[in-house]
């Protein structure tokens, strides 16, 4: 059994964002970067079913931007996958989901991966769409926001989350696709022995260029910080006049002190 | 300009989000045709065209099948747009039409402005304005950020929609219920949120004091349930409850996109974060800048006297 995980390198969520002076993404100097909080919950999802197979299936860890992004990559490997592959581009962050779809395809086509798990969105953009684009170039079956996984033979039984807390109960057979949502298991973390292990174990570079030349479908010709709700009033100060005053707003302006 | 808005039902019922469809394409000044995978008596009201399979035959999840409906009435109308509520069935299928049609897909937007899409991103701390660069594109909208209003009057013209050979690479085995405890947030008329900014679980009896104190219930976020704080049935947000109290509290949020959809309603929204440009504060009528731990307790004793 042949298993693929897409993870992708993100911008701490806390961090203070800066707009770059093209004015379409961020000052990329001040940030830190981390793995997507989603795609930790795919990486964690196909080392168990490794584990439960006895560690017969082959799990390849697959990311793409510029050097940084091998970061990331030894994550995955000191989690438990097999082999990093890096499709090295350092433009990355003007592709859009499409042409990422596209080379993630074009990488995978010929390699008969039984299972393929990304997350449900990155914490970055969120558009939620590189899983399922994959999956239709792939020709492949595909769920997405699972938050419920099992496996038996070559038969995937999901649960899906929808809104106001139901969920959808969904199976297919291998080959497929899911996207995973946040819950559906508890990522582990890396121990120093796996770590140490992850160093030993191979890294595949790969150009974009040469594996894809699609052309973008979308631009982005701004990003900018969301304004705030007018009128929406800042207070600061010490806790207990903070306090006071809030008391004084709650009394003014709604009904539940009396 | 002609949109073809893609309509949702569940469970025999169809899902209000139809109406925020035609809200956002009326706001492209659009002429609007519609599509639902439902039946006779879940139609919405609408003075135009739909396009309507039949549920018995296609299935209520069966994205598969219903890309292939979609593409034929895509292939039958040629519209400008196509459009989903960024729900789970429609960010499910989207890419997948996208794909299939190699056109844009324009994920989650939040408003129009000067005739441009501008979309949320960076867990909605930012905004992106992007331009489709194919002339058809695939449009998801953010849930309740184009306004239904109240439905409009009317029967559809319906139009009938099959495909050939509905056969699926997926099954739709049923649904399953999360276990409600019996608390019901969107009866309450104060709600007090904990969000990951408290800390850690041993400080949740800290915002259920203040909640005492104000009369109302605990609500938490999706992170606080996740890690096993609190139960799903204190969950606020588009997987928990879809709340509107009197007072909306929130202790240590920052603000996801699901968690603002679930309490924006609220009459009035207080949020305590040490962040000053934390999510949150876009709807917030007061943002109280401190550390929620120190402050909280601070304002129970007040409350208290």
């Amino acid at each position: 059994m042949k298993i693929l995980v897409c993870v992708k390198q993100v911008p701490d969520m806390e961090s203070a964002f800066r707009i770059n002076a093209e004015g379409t993404w961020l000052e990329e100097r001040d940030l830190a970067f981390r793995m997507n909080e989603y795609d930790e919950y795919a990486l964690e999802q196909a080392i168990r079913v490794k584990e439960q197979e006895g560690n017969a299936p082959d799990v390849t860890v697959l990311s793409i931007g510029p050097a940084r992004v091998g970061e990331a990559l030894k994550k995955g490997l000191a989690m438990g996958a097999d082999r990093g592959v890096h499709i090295q581009d350092d433009l990355a962050y003007q592709k859009d989901s499409f042409q990422i779809a596209s080379v993630i395809s074009a990488f995978a086509k010929d390699k008969n991966y039984d299972l393929i798990f990304t997350g449900m969105q990155s914490q970055d953009r969120g558009s939620a769409q590189v899983g399922p684009m994959m999956a239709e170039l792939l020709g492949i079956a595909c769920v997405t926001t699972v938050v419920g996984f099992s496996l038996s033979g070559d038969q995937v039984t999901v649960r899906r989350e929808l809104e106001g807390g139901l969920k959808q109960v969904v199976r297919f057979k291998l080959p497929g696709l899911v996207t995973c949502q946040l819950g559906l298991n508890t990522p582990r973390y890396p121990t120093l022995p796996n770590i140490m292990k992850a160093r030993q174990k191979e890294l595949i570079t790969f150009n974009m260029a040469d594996l894809t030349k699609t052309e973008s479908l979308t631009t982005t010709r701004k990003m900018y910080k969301a304004e705030k709700k007018g009128g929406g009033l800042v207070l600061e100060g010490s806790n207990n006049d903070l306090a006071d005053k809030l008391v004084a707003l709650l009394k003014e302006k709604t009904s539940v002190l009396r | 300009m002609k949109t073809l808005l893609i309509c949702e039902q569940r469970e025999g019922k169809l899902l209000d989000s139809s109406y925020e469809l035609l809200a956002f394409s009326g706001r492209l000044g659009a002429d609007s045709v519609l599509l639902l995978v439902g039946s006779e008596s879940t139609l919405p009201k609408f003075n135009g065209k739909l396009y309507l399979a039949d549920i018995q035959k296609y299935g209520e999840y069966n994205p598969d099948v219903h890309k292939r409906l979609i593409l034929e009435a895509v292939r039958r109308e040629n519209p400008d747009s196509i459009v989903c509520l960024h729900s789970a069935y429609g960010w499910d299928l989207a890419p997948r039409l996208a794909a299939a049609l190699k056109i844009a897909q324009l994920s989650e937007i939040v408003d129009i402005v000067d005739g441009q899409y501008v979309l949320s991103c960076f867990n909605a701390k930012l905004r992106r304005t992007v331009v489709p660069k194919t002339s058809q594109a695939v449009l998801t909208i953010q849930a309740g950020a184009f306004s239904a209003g109240r439905p409009t009057e009317g029967l559809p013209q319906i139009e009938k929609l099959d495909v050939a050979e509905p056969s699926a690479k997926l099954e739709f085995a049923g649904y399953e219920t999360a276990q409600k405890e019996g608390l019901d947030l969107t009866k309450a008329e104060v709600i007090v949120s904990a969000g990951r900014g408290v800390g850690k679980k041993d400080n949740l009896p800290v915002i259920a004091a203040l909640a005492k104190a104000l009369g109302g219930e605990l609500g938490a976020t999706r992170p606080v349930v996740d890690a096993g704080w609190l139960d799903h049935s204190h969950q606020v947000g588009t997987t928990g409850q879809i709340v509107h109290p009197k007072l909306y509290v929130a202790c240590g949020i920052s603000g996801s996109i699901q968690h603002l959809a679930g309490m924006k309603q609220s009459d009035f929204i207080v949020a305590i974060n040490k962040d000053k440009d934390a999510p949150i504060g876009t709807v917030a009528d007061v943002l109280v800048v401190a550390d929620v731990m120190q402050f909280v307790p601070a304002l129970t004793a007040r409350l208290g006297k």
